[in-house]
């Protein structure tokens, strides 16, 4: 099975249950929303699909690989921005971006080729040579983004991508990812709480306390009403 | 090259470039031997004497005495530092990085390893050139053997770094590495006093340093500096190096979790 499949996933902290029996699909080239408010469980997932932290309770496939049967497959297809920023703030966003190529193995002319068109992708192209720090927030996200395309993983994991961004560089990051979607046949899970980052044509999962409450495509399971109050009253909060 | 050697250098270089954008910290581990040299030894060299013991060959003055055991000083404060920048490193994310390439993870955690060595290799050498200056120096050859001897007490005091770094979740824990394992280590050791001389004192306290993997890694170096080489000191120094890689390897597996909550 290509794409991502997580398979009755469970993982606690201590006595803390942290996820519950999660399972869910996200077919090759479609965009996943994984919707769950804040303490749901996304990042623990998002640990867990990065081998981060391994469990013994359920399995994660990543572009046919299994990621507990051969997690280097695995990883290599894998494209991940996390949560918390990762860059070297003191390394030219050239640099950043070879240091990333070398663990995964690539250098020399093959990782500039790489790292041009991951920068071009992303419009960058002219801010290789800057200090990652002189960049602003909306463009350190980008360079994140263009860095975790430079391996061509078939993958991408984003978590919360959007997080301490203005709305002008919320839009376009969710736009650019989308179309790596689209437009590339990526496969895309994009961890978020905001209703506003996801398209009709979506996929969404909702994760709330450990436990995966439905995926759908995000037309079906609003059907009609705004994402934000089918959301709210799945995960019983009020507005 | 392959991808692993790619990696291997790619690490070294970026531990390279921070540390020269840290000059201060060039600084500082420069200035911190060569205070116990010129200061600290000084003061010594009247009330402490020492006779003849393998490798020196002659009577020696405190100073020279000390110098091994201060490359020891060095390699053993660096080993620390890189480890107080991984927890750096995992609070920032950045280990995140690291962690999530397709390369197995033991080789990833040598690479960071190694990085760290190099450094501590090159403040020795530019340690050793200023002691040279100062007017203590070492016969040539000394110069050359006592490269595989930092590497080795590298790789063994960075590895005890990376499983201390393991183990601490927080930054502000680090303050206690530093009174609980550098100082200790230090002292309870052959870098500043002969274990014979320790004896006079207390046996028990002899005992102790004589167990200390530092004691060794500075007579592996004392002896390299001379030109000859000390098996013990070889054997208990990789013999610890090996152990503390596997705590390290241990603290790492990824099935123990990057960092409980």
């Amino acid at each position: 099975m290509t794409g991502l499949a997580v398979r009755n996933v469970s993982y606690s902290y201590g006595s803390k249950r942290a996820l519950d029996d999660v399972s869910f699909h996200v077919p090759q080239g479609a965009f996943c929303a994984l919707l769950g408010p804040n303490g749901a469980g996304k990042s623990t997932l998002f640990s867990l699909m990065t081998r981060l932290f391994t469990t013994s309770e359920g399995e994660i496939e990543i572009a046919g690989h299994n990621l507990a049967r051969s997690p280097r497959k695995a990883l290599a297809q894998i494209g991940v921005v996390f949560q918390q920023p990762t860059l070297d703030l003191d390394l030219s966003v050239q640099r950043n971006l070879s240091y990333f190529a070398a663990l995964h193995g690539l250098s020399g002319r093959l990782a500039q080729d790489r790292i041009t068109a991951a920068l071009e992708r992303l419009d960058m192209a002219e801010r290789a040579a800057e200090r990652a720090r002189d960049l602003n927030g909306g463009h350190r996200r980008r360079l994140e983004i263009a860095r975790c395309l430079i391996h061509a993983p078939s993958v991408l994991l984003l978590d919360e991508p959007t997080v301490g961004l203005d709305a002008a560089s919320r839009k376009a990051i969710t736009h650019h990812v989308h179309d790596l979607s689209r437009q590339d046949g990526m496969t895309v899970l994009w961890a978020t709480h905001l209703t506003d980052e996801i398209a009709p044509d979506d996929q969404v999962a909702v994760l709330h306390r450990g436990r995966l409450l439905k995926q759908a495509q995000c037309s079906a399971l609003t059907a009609g009403q705004p994402l934000q109050d089918v959301f709210l009253t799945m995960t019983g909060e009020t507005a | 090259m392959t991808p692993a050697l790619v990696a291997l250098q790619a690490i070294t270089i970026r531990e390279g470039l921070r540390f020269v954008r840290q000059r201060s910290r060039f600084i500082a581990a420069l200035i911190r031997p060569l205070v116990w040299l010129v200061v600290f030894a000084a003061g010594f060299r009247a009330a402490l004497g020492l006779s003849i013991t393998p490798p020196y060959q002659t009577y020696i003055t405190y100073e020279i005495y000390i110098v091994p055991g201060l490359c020891g000083m060095i390699i053993l404060f660096n080993g620390m530092q890189s480890s107080l920048s991984l927890v750096y490193d995992r609070e920032m994310g950045s280990m995140r990085l690291l962690l999530t390439s397709p390369l197995p993870r033991w080789w990833l955690l040598f690479c960071r390893l190694f990085a760290s060595t190099a450094i501590s290799v090159l403040q020795v050498y530019t340690f050793l050139a200023v002691a040279a200056l100062y007017g203590i120096d070492m016969p040539w050859q000394g110069y050359v053997l006592v490269l595989p001897a930092l590497l080795v007490s590298g790789l063994m005091l960075g590895a005890l770094g990376l499983a201390l770094s393991s183990a601490i979740r927080q930054l502000e824990n680090f303050a206690g590495v530093m009174n609980f394992v550098i100082f200790p280590m230090f002292f309870l050791s052959s870098a500043l006093y002969p274990l014979w001389k320790m004896a006079e004192s207390s046996a028990l306290l002899r005992d102790i340093c004589a167990i200390n993997p530092f004691t060794h890694a500075v007579e592996l170096i004392r002896f390299a500096l001379y030109g000859q080489f000390n098996a013990m000191a070889l054997f208990w120094t990789m013999l610890a190096g090996l152990v503390f890689a596997g705590a390290a390897l241990w603290g790492y597996d990824p099935a123990r979790g990057m960092k409980r909550q």
